[in-house]
């Protein structure tokens, strides 16, 4: 293959495609062609046109058109995507054969009798999600990982107030997702921030400190987001529940875990699943995502409605648990999403699942082993944060430089200028060698340097400053 | 690196500036503030006529690094914004205690200000 080159630990040559070299990109294809055909309508006159802007090229055309588009682009299957917390592993693309199958077409307004094979697929993967997570009960209806967090938090409200239980505070880790700060502010709580050990874990007498009868609901990542484990999960547990709170489990490290701890194991009460994360369906952007949210069995009757379950009979219905909190979403989700997850955890089945964690562990500990910035703590889960000795951003945009997308920068604030790195279960040793072999030359070049990239990459170094206080929000705006 | 730091304003821990003017109180942010926050590209301002308690949310500062509460060092009446900085929020980072100014307050205690940084200790604040 092409990985026998001289010196392994130089990065690889890269060139990003660029097809014109004077700053402008692929044109649109009505800037390829402006033909103009008359329209002819039964609607009324004063809505609609006699004329439409349609550009008539021939199919080779329009084909490379989209294939220019997509070489100046980087994604997944263009190389390695270390976007640390983010998880952007390899979806395989059998799950996207199973979604497309003519079974899985259904309309949602079918009645249960009528769609008795989706509400057993559904049934079976909240099921299997409860499982992996160690819960009792799992809605599969928020539409992501933040709305999750929220219908979890929720959850958590309506159980308080049945218990005429009036707490005003969530408790959040400084090392947490920006998500479970806005999550818990939406929901109408106020947020308290606790501050990590020397360590970048939670400090017990820290959290003793904050925890009160206002107390609702501690939102914990575990690992974290500096990709540690926290060792003294069960007594931050009894810490939080002694005060009559609830604690609730961020699944955005999930990929870490699978088949070797359980967040009801560790005495959390509420979890999310980010499927587009830890199950390999489509991240944002170009979602729809779908974020599951699980519950111990004291929380299952709030819900939100419909949920599913297995007759005596072996059939399957919807129905509203008792006090449920409403709908979050229509129908029963993207149901399309729910079909690629569960076609992904079927296809791995337990063993394959714990090889998947084991293997994004390792992963991250040997590109943490092999880099020259230095990395301040460790040992690692599925992601490591090391401290760039320069702007991180400048580093970022350097490193697009020798063909691998960088990792998340700046966050969590607590490391300096942080990197942090998510190589994910799907890379092979040689890519992780390429990916740790442009952090290496990046790091041994000099500010000039970094300051002006990315050099090699289609778009150049974008003008953040412009772009934000003079943003041109719609197309119309490119005629300008 | 050192930052402007004029003798006769008063400061707040947070990083805002308050000054006499003929009409009342102008308040902005200091030039370490700005340099902190690097380009700033968005300013929210409150409605003239709100009265603000001193440590009071006033308005935000959104630059391509971060966003930043900002507070009311003393307490008064919203008698104008600087509604020059919707338009160019840039002045906040070219001319922080001029043309960068935010807000001007009246019905301001002249006493509450003795609670403030002087010069000499914002300046320690910063180093």
């Amino acid at each position: 293959m092409s990985d026998e080159r001289a010196d392994e630990s130089a990065p690889a040559p890269y060139e990003q495609a660029r097809w014109h070299d004077d700053g402008t990109y692929e044109p649109l294809l009505s800037e390829k062609d402006d033909t103009t055909v008359a329209v002819s309508s039964s609607l009324p006159d004063d809505l609609t046109r006699d004329e439409l802007e349609l550009p008539a090229l021939p199919e080779p055309e329009v084909a490379r058109h989209y294939t220019r588009l997509s070489q100046m682009n980087y994604g997944i299957e263009s190389g390695p995507f270390p976007l640390g917390s983010c998880t952007m592993k390899y979806n395989p693309k059998f799950t996207e054969d199973v979604a497309a199958h003519p079974g899985a077409q259904i309309h949602p307004l079918r009645a249960d009798a009528d769609q008795q094979g989706v509400l057993e697929l559904l049934s079976e993967l909240q099921d299997a999600l409860a499982s992996i997570g160690g819960m009792d009960a799992v809605t599969l209806q928020p539409p992501a990982g933040a709305a999750g967090e929220f219908t979890g938090i929720l959850v958590a409200r309506a159980y308080h107030e049945a218990n005429d239980d009036d707490r005003s505070e969530v408790i959040v880790p400084d090392t947490a997702h920006g998500t479970n700060f806005a999550s818990a502010a939406m929901a109408g709580y106020d947020v308290v921030e606790l501050p990590s050990d020397d360590d970048g874990r939670v400090e017990l007498e820290a959290l003793e400190a904050a925890v009160s009868d206002e107390t609702a609901l501690l939102m914990l990542t575990n690992p974290n987001t500096l990709g540690l484990f926290e060792r003294d999960i069960t007594d931050i547990a009894d810490v939080v529940h002694d005060a009559g709170g609830l604690l609730y489990y961020d699944g955005a490290n999930l990929n870490s875990l699978l088949g070797k701890a359980r967040p009801g194991d560790m005495g959390f009460d509420i979890m999310h699943f980010n499927l587009h994360k830890t199950f390999a369906t489509p991240h944002g952007g170009g979602g729809p995502g779908q974020g599951p949210i699980g519950v111990v069995s004291e929380l299952a009757e709030f819900l939100p409605n419909p949920q599913i379950r297995e007759r005596a009979d072996g059939t399957y219905e919807r129905y509203a648990p008792d006090r449920n909190i409403g709908r979050v979403h229509e129908f029963l989700g993207n149901w399309l999403v729910l079909v690629k997850a569960y076609a992904y955890i079927l296809r791995h089945g337990d063993e394959g699942l714990e090889n998947v964690s084991e293997m994004a562990v390792l992963n991250a500990n040997y590109v943490a082993s092999q880099i020259e910035y230095e990395v301040p703590y460790g040992p690692f889960h599925h992601e490591f944060v090391a401290s760039a000795d320069a702007d991180a951003a400048d580093v970022a945009k350097r490193m697009l430089d020798y063909g691998v997308h960088p990792p998340t920068t700046k966050w969590p604030e607590i490391v300096d200028e942080a990197l942090m790195t998510e190589p994910t279960e799907t890379e092979t040793k040689s890519r992780l060698d390429d990916l740790a072999a442009a952090f290496n030359a990046v790091a041994s070049e000099d500010e000039d340097a970094l300051a002006s990239a990315p050099n090699r990459t289609t778009a150049r170094r974008i003008d953040q400053v412009t772009a934000a206080r003079n943003p041109r929000l719609s197309w119309h705006a490119l005629d300008d | 690196m050192t930052f402007e730091v004029p003798d006769e304003f008063r400061y707040t821990e947070s990083h805002e500036w308050v000054a006499e003017t003929d009409d009342g109180y102008r308040v902005g942010i200091t030039d370490f503030a700005q340099d902190e926050l690097g380009d700033i590209v968005f300013v929210e301002l409150p409605d003239e006529g709100e009265e603000l308690a001193a440590g009071d949310e006033f308005g935000v500062v959104e630059s391509i690094k971060a966003v930043s509460d900002i507070y009311a060092p003393v307490s008064g009446t919203v008698a104008a914004v600087n509604e020059a900085l919707f338009d160019a929020p840039e002045l906040v980072n070219d001319d922080p205690y001029g043309e960068g100014w935010m807000l001007e307050l009246t019905d301001v205690d002249a006493d509450e200000l003795d609670g403030l940084l002087d010069a000499d200790a914002y300046e320690a604040q910063t180093e």
